[in-house]
């Protein structure tokens, strides 16, 4: 190749100038969901670990867990979870040629944001019954 | 001419790894195995609020939830390896960050996979 010259090639456009659409904003999520997903792995090998330790490594886990910084951590990983797994069946029906008009394709990105944080609501209100809290 | 290849030529010998197809195929055969095993998770957990040690391992060692716990690992990992795999792909240039990238989130992947799988086992085996 060392006789034929780098050519400076054109470039697609990127995100940068379009504006941003709800469609969009929920394809970019499902993406960032899944990285954040991708490191909240760790607590659930802390949680699992901690539980195979002992009740002194438990206890660590839960005093962290139970804080209030531990808390908006699981809030914010119980919405990735649900929002990303919304988005996968989303993705399901796409996979089967379906819902591609616009209207369908608007709708689906409004549910998935309102289903997301409505049952991230359940579960966490199923959670705190759980522990007494209400 | 160090090369007698014509571009063409040179394209299909570094072309496609031939690989994709069972890429998406993987990637949405563990999505859709997450679905049920993510909501046991969930379920799990929440039940388990509030719960003292004792109660916590002795259903962490029930066969039936530490046989869903490995799925749930072996699913859930593996869908993640391949999502940041295309991560990597998409945001990552250079042959060499690229590569270094790759090698970490394979080492991730393992490494969490393997741990979560040994506390399962232990509880689930009562060690």
């Amino acid at each position: 190749m060392a006789d034929t010259p780098a050519r400076t090639r054109p470039r697609s456009p990127h995100i940068g100038i379009y504006r941003p659409m709800l469609t969009m904003i929920m394809s970019i999520v499902h993406r960032i969901t899944g990285g954040a997903l991708y490191f909240g792995t760790l607590l659930l090998v802390w949680w699992l670990v901690a539980a195979a330790t002992g009740p002194e490594a438990y206890a660590t886990f839960l005093d962290v867990a139970t804080s209030w910084i531990g808390r908006l951590v699981l809030l914010g990983y119980t919405w990735a979870l649900i929002h990303h797994l919304l988005g996968g069946l989303k993705h399901f029906v796409w996979d089967m040629g379906k819902g591609f008009d616009l209207t369908t394709i608007e709708w689906l990105a409004r549910l998935s944001v309102v289903g997301s944080v409505l049952l991230t609501g359940v579960v966490w209100i199923l959670a705190y019954a759980m522990a007494g809290a209400l | 001419m160090s090369d007698m290849r014509t571009p063409l030529s040179r394209v299909r010998g570094h072309g496609s790894a031939k690989s994709g197809t069972e890429h998406f195929w993987l990637q949405r055969l563990t999505a859709l195995a997450n679905v049920p095993l993510v909501i046991f998770l969930m379920a799990s957990v929440v039940a388990l609020v509030g719960a003292d040690y004792e109660t916590v391992k002795a259903y962490l060692s029930m066969p039936i939830v530490s046989i869903l716990f490995l799925l749930l690992i072996g699913s859930g990992i593996y869908h993640m390896r391949l999502g940041m795999q295309v991560i990597i792909e998409d945001y990552v240039h250079g042959d060499g960050k690229k590569l270094l990238a790759v090698i970490g989130n394979n080492f991730f992947s393992v490494l969490v996979g393997l741990a979560c799988v040994y506390a399962v086992l232990k509880l689930g085996l009562g060690g």
